[in-house]
């Protein structure tokens, strides 16, 4: 049981402190411009909900929270079985093992920018090392900033390329955490592989997974570096996800009260996945 | 069982293979680059690197990233420490509620917070420093911070901080003297997250500073636009980013899960 002291308020209020500046001040902002109009030199007009009824009503928006759920999608349903099965694969000990989970934890820490750079120059038709490959090895015409469809493919591989470990180091931890003495039983008992990973291994691994998914849910919801350097959300507006098309119309256009009742939108979806991450974080700790 | 280990080195090699790309790009000319594919650099330069340690506005990029990085760091562990203290052992009123709201911010999209940002410290003044840029940065790094601390403390039995004060410890003492010690990896570990997510944000640091704090980034892709064909330079500037990162991770491998899990694995 925890003491109940209410002067551990003193011990927050640092981090209140700051990270309120950081965010209620901001949010703040947003607000304020979401249901008002400006043309420049700070005159503002009350616009009340236009802007939100605009954006939910917009082809413009549809489309581009369309492409979002559907990056969003794709890359949970190969990054995540990819992850479990790479660490199921994975030896439990050895020396080996190090060496294996740093270099796969490699990618995660390269700038973002970088990320896009160098899946740029991997990828050019003619000088990258794939794109040389498909077009001139292969024979299958490849260029990602003619095709949708490859530009596509490019920024899906390029996700699963840089986030799928994180799927396996969380099942990873979560499989090293399972006693020899359930493996001993499940021999004995003669069970299949298929039964050691269905009734040992995948109930064990239901937090770091649960946790795992909704990271990269979020994570790749929030994605703007990577896919912006790569295609610049083209060709035309086909890889256009959200957050690009966010910044287009805030900073680019300059059209700050659909940009900021997008932004609106934009949190609630992230306040409902937070909410959903607490409680099934929550809910584990109060049975341990 | 050959068959199984086959599955983690494919792995390692597709990950790998972008990587190894860049950094030989980096070390190719670039008539080589222009002038065909070569798996290999036919002839090794180093002109792509010497160009960015004697250019200014290149290395100033890394030491200006490396300084906003470091501060936010700083910031972010020591004044998550006493927070994460303080969710881990005492309840208060709207414990829950803060603990809830600051996860919020760490699953916000950097993208929403763009344009407020450059208006918020701009007016504070700050625009254009090291300072924003860390204390921008602090909006997901304290509470991934907080997350990461508060699992590994609550993993110390509070026998420990029971018996100190029995002992006659004051609270500064002990937690400075014996709890500190005690969960050192996770201050590592905290640390380490901080540093990473500091490192390879781009969009903030980009739009917050302009001549005197530009991170690598920024100056990185100003050279991707303007000059159009300068891959070897761009590809050797890249590596160059990959280097703290494949450094600090070493000190953490056994702890990254833990670390992506927010403390509770």
């Amino acid at each position: 049981m925890k003491t109940q002291n209410q002067r551990a308020w003193f011990f927050v209020l640092p981090v209140l402190l700051l990270v309120a500046f950081n965010a209620l001040i901001p949010m703040m902002t947003v607000v304020n411009y979401s249901v008002q109009e400006t043309f420049g030199d700070n005159l503002f007009f009350w616009e009340g909900l236009r802007w939100f009824q605009e954006v939910l009503q917009s082809e413009r928006f549809h489309n581009a929270l369309g492409r979002q759920f559907f990056f969003t999608f794709m890359i949970l349903i190969i990054e995540i079985p990819l992850g479990i099965a790479i660490a199921l694969s994975m030896p439990k000990k050895g020396p080996w093992v190090p060496v294996c989970l740093v270099l796969m934890a490699l990618p995660m820490l390269i700038p973002w920018n970088v990320v896009g750079a160098m899946w740029n120059i991997f990828t050019l038709p003619d000088i990258g090392l794939l794109g040389y490959f498909l077009n001139h090895t292969l024979g299958i015409s490849y260029d990602m900033t003619q095709d949708p469809v490859a530009a596509w493919v490019t920024i899906i591989v390029m996700d699963v390329w840089h986030w799928t470990s994180l799927v396996v180091l969380l099942s990873y931890a979560g499989l090293v955490s399972i006693p020899n003495a359930y493996y001993q039983a499940a021999e004995i008992d003669g069970a299949s592989n298929w039964a050691v990973f269905r009734f040992i291994q995948l109930p064990k691994m239901k937090t770091v997974l649960t946790i795992a998914i909704l990271l990269r849910f979020m994570d790749s919801f929030n994605i703007y570096t990577e896919p912006f350097v790569l295609t610049g959300g083209g060709p035309g507006n086909s890889t256009t996800l959200l957050s690009i098309d966010l910044v287009k119309i805030a900073l680019g256009q300059f059209d700050l009260g659909p940009a900021a009742a997008m932004s609106l939108i934009y949190f609630a979806i992230t306040l409902l996945t937070s909410w959903l991450f607490y409680t099934l974080m929550t809910k584990d700790d109060n049975k341990a | 069982m050959r068959m199984r280990n086959l599955v983690p080195i494919l792995y390692i090699l597709f990950l790998m293979l972008p990587i190894y790309w860049l950094v030989a790009m980096s070390f190719k000319t670039t008539n080589e680059i222009l002038s065909g594919f070569s798996l290999f650099p036919q002839t090794w330069t180093f002109e792509n690197y010497i160009a960015i340690f004697t250019d200014p506005t290149w290395y100033w990029g890394y030491i200006n990233s490396i300084i906003y990085v470091t501060l936010n760091t700083v910031i972010s562990v020591s004044v998550a420490l006493p927070a994460a203290y303080a969710f881990s052992r005492y309840s208060f009123v709207g414990d829950k509620h803060l603990f809830f709201w600051l996860l919020t911010n760490r699953m916000a999209p950097a993208a929403v917070f763009a344009l407020p940002f450059f208006q918020l410290y701009s007016a504070v003044g700050l625009f254009d420093t090291h300072l924003a840029v860390a204390l921008a940065h602090c909006l997901f790094n304290v509470p991934l911070a907080v997350w990461i601390l508060e699992g590994f403390m609550s993993g110390v039995p509070k026998e420990l901080d029971e018996t100190a004060y029995v002992d006659g410890y004051s609270f500064p003492r002990f937690f400075m003297t014996i709890f500190l010690p005690a969960i050192k990896s996770g201050v590592g570990v905290a640390a380490f997250f901080c540093f990473m997510f500091s490192w390879v944000e781009m969009l903030l640091s980009k739009t917050l500073t302009a001549v005197e704090a530009k991170p690598i980034a920024a100056v990185m892709t100003r050279t991707a636009s303007s000059a159009g064909y300068e891959l070897g330079l761009l590809a050797a500037a890249g590596t160059l980013t990959i280097i703290p990162g494949a450094i600090v991770i070493y000190f953490v491998r056994n702890y990254i899960a833990k670390g992506f899990a927010l403390g509770r694995v």
